[in-house]
């Protein structure tokens, strides 16, 4: 086997091009701190939207780009189920999600589409996919980081930290909030638009795991390369996409199927979940304060 | 124009049920510009019902509220942030503790006008920032990039007074925000609250729970029981006024069956 073109060369542009989901998902789950399964319905709305347009011969950069409005739009709908109606994110997204399924049928109108044969914007050459996905996802990072240092980001990042004084300085924070929801479906939906171009398909159960293989993406990151920071966060969820396929690469080789990995995904997330508890634990036994 | 206008201010919590309170019945007050007032009273007596319904936290069963000459009664919370400062009794509440003390106040500069993607903070903000900080004398000017979670809560209650007040509010409200802080605490932000609202001239009603402080600050004291405003002291009275003859005061106008006109009638 040769390790570069057959592990290392498909994990990097995996985790590349799901590290743009991986950058959605933080926002929702780390920046306004509201957990959202919206993803699992966007990233497959975002793909199939782009799959059904590339097919009716549209421009693949039009058509990547319908991939992040349509998401935002599921984004939208989770978004005010919550905020004005109050109810509880999870649920919201999770009823947004099982809706979505019918809708993303419809937008593609059969259970799959097949890119073999069409021109997208993913490159055939390996090398060039791989630069292709670092360039967009260090663009998003850039995007990101420009935009939470703006007043908008600030209040959006403040939301998540107290929500309660966000509503004392006269910012809605249930608007923050839509705005997240919206902003994270639409990045998410985006990665599903060049995730279908990249594998060649778009199919409509290809968002189910989204939001846990995302997690352990994130939470893979936050562990390893720390999150004290917004450029740190968001490098760190990208850079914990990549390890997170390497990982998964690695338990196919070892043996599993590929019918096991939702299994081994879940496992990986229950682990890193709870190293800050264990670091926690064995500061307090090294007699150490803990944080 | 007055500073703030409260006509007929009523709320009733779970009306008709067991658990019913009358938390308001019947509330008048007016404050003009610049005037600072104090409130006083126990546990139940309305005090925090009244200050959350001025900021739209709770809605009055009846009743106005007046903020300098416009009616805020039907505005939501946030509407009325805009030209409302708040601080809270837990130190906590009126800060974000994962953004730095920088960011917590470009949050605040920003207060009443729409959040756009303009930089949250300018160089020249953070000038005005490090300045501002300087007059709180705690050494806060020099942490402009530390994280809020890692102040004291002293400091954390004196960075939320400097918020509530950075962007020159039409009233400030502040619900016993001393009561949490350790006595040397409690009294510089105090001292600080009684500074700012005299030189920034700030419409200001305060709870408070220490009637050392609710004498010694302020225009005028309003003492407050099951609703209502008992009794009013300002001017050369109020400077008079000490914490035994104001609980005698207290325990007069109670012991004499809640006679409200009487009460009113001795002021």
């Amino acid at each position: 086997m040769n390790f570069v073109a057959d592990f290392l060369l498909p994990v990097c542009q995996q985790g590349l091009v799901w590290g743009l989901v991986a950058l959605g998902v933080w926002i929702t789950f780390r920046v306004v701190n509201v957990p959202d399964l919206t993803v699992d319905g966007t990233l497959t709305t975002g793909a199939a939207t782009a799959a059904r347009l590339l097919t009716m011969g549209v421009h693949p950069v039009p058509a990547t780009l319908a991939g992040f409005f349509t998401g935002a739009a599921g984004g939208v709908i989770t978004g005010l189920i919550h905020t004005r109606l109050r109810v509880q994110p999870l649920l919201a997204s999770i009823i947004t999600m099982t809706g979505l399924y019918s809708v993303n049928l419809r937008i593609m109108g059969r259970s799959n589409i097949a890119l073999f044969n069409l021109t997208t914007l993913v490159p055939d050459d390996d090398w060039a996919q791989l630069a292709l996905f670092g360039v967009i996802a260090a663009a998003m990072i850039l995007l990101l980081n420009l935009f939470f240092r703006t007043e908008l980001g600030l209040a959006m990042r403040a939301t998540g930290d107290n929500d309660a004084m966000v509503r004392m300085l006269g910012v809605s924070s249930d608007s923050m909030r839509l705005l997240a929801f919206t902003l994270s479906n639409g990045i998410v939906g985006l990665g599903g638009a060049f995730i279908a171009q990249y594998g060649g398909f778009a199919d409509a159960q290809m968002g189910i795991g989204t939001i846990v293989a995302s997690l352990a993406a994130l939470i893979t990151g936050e562990t390893l390369f720390g999150a004290s920071s917004v450029p740190r966060a968001t490098v760190a969820a990208v850079l914990g996409s990549v390890v997170y396929r390497a990982l998964y690469a690695l338990a196919l080789r070892a043996g599993f199927q590929a019918s096991d990995l939702k299994l081994i995904t879940a496992a990986l997330v229950v682990v890193a979940l709870s190293i800050p508890q264990i670091k926690k634990s064995l500061r307090m036994a090294e007699g150490g304060e803990a944080r | 124009m007055t500073g703030l206008t409260i006509e007929g201010l009523h709320k009733t919590f779970f009306p008709g049920t067991p658990n019913e309170v009358k938390a308001l019945q019947g509330i008048d007050l007016t404050l003009a510009p610049g005037e600072f007032v104090t409130v006083v009273g126990s546990n139940g007596a309305g005090k925090s019902t009244l200050l959350n319904s001025v900021a739209g936290v709770i809605t009055p069963d009846r009743g106005r509220i007046l903020l300098a000459g416009t009616d805020i009664t039907r505005q939501t919370e946030v509407e009325r942030a805009r030209r409302i400062g708040r601080v809270l009794q837990n130190p906590l509440a009126g800060t974000a503790p994962n953004l730095t003390v920088a960011e917590n106040l470009a949050l605040a500069i920003a207060r009443g006008r729409p959040r756009g993607l303009g930089w949250a903070l300018t160089a020249a903000r953070r000038r005005r920032f490090e300045e501002e900080l300087a007059q709180l004398g705690l050494g806060l000017e020099r942490r402009l990039d530390d994280r809020v979670g890692l102040l004291s809560g002293g400091q954390r209650q004196a960075l939320s007074l400097l918020m509530a007040t950075l962007q020159r509010p039409d009233i400030l409200l502040l619900d016993e925000h001393t009561a949490a802080l350790d006595p040397r605490a409690a009294a510089i932000v105090a001292d600080l609250t009684n500074r700012w609202v005299r030189q920034l001239r700030l419409t200001t009603l305060m709870i408070t729970h220490n009637l050392e402080q609710a004498i010694r600050l302020g225009d005028r004291l309003i003492m407050m029981h099951e609703g209502r405003i008992l009794f009013t002291v300002s001017g050369p009275e109020k400077q008079q006024l000490t914490i035994d003859g104001l609980r005698n005061a207290f325990e007069r106008v109670r012991g004499e069956g809640f006679n409200y006109d009487r009460a009113v009638l001795a002021n």
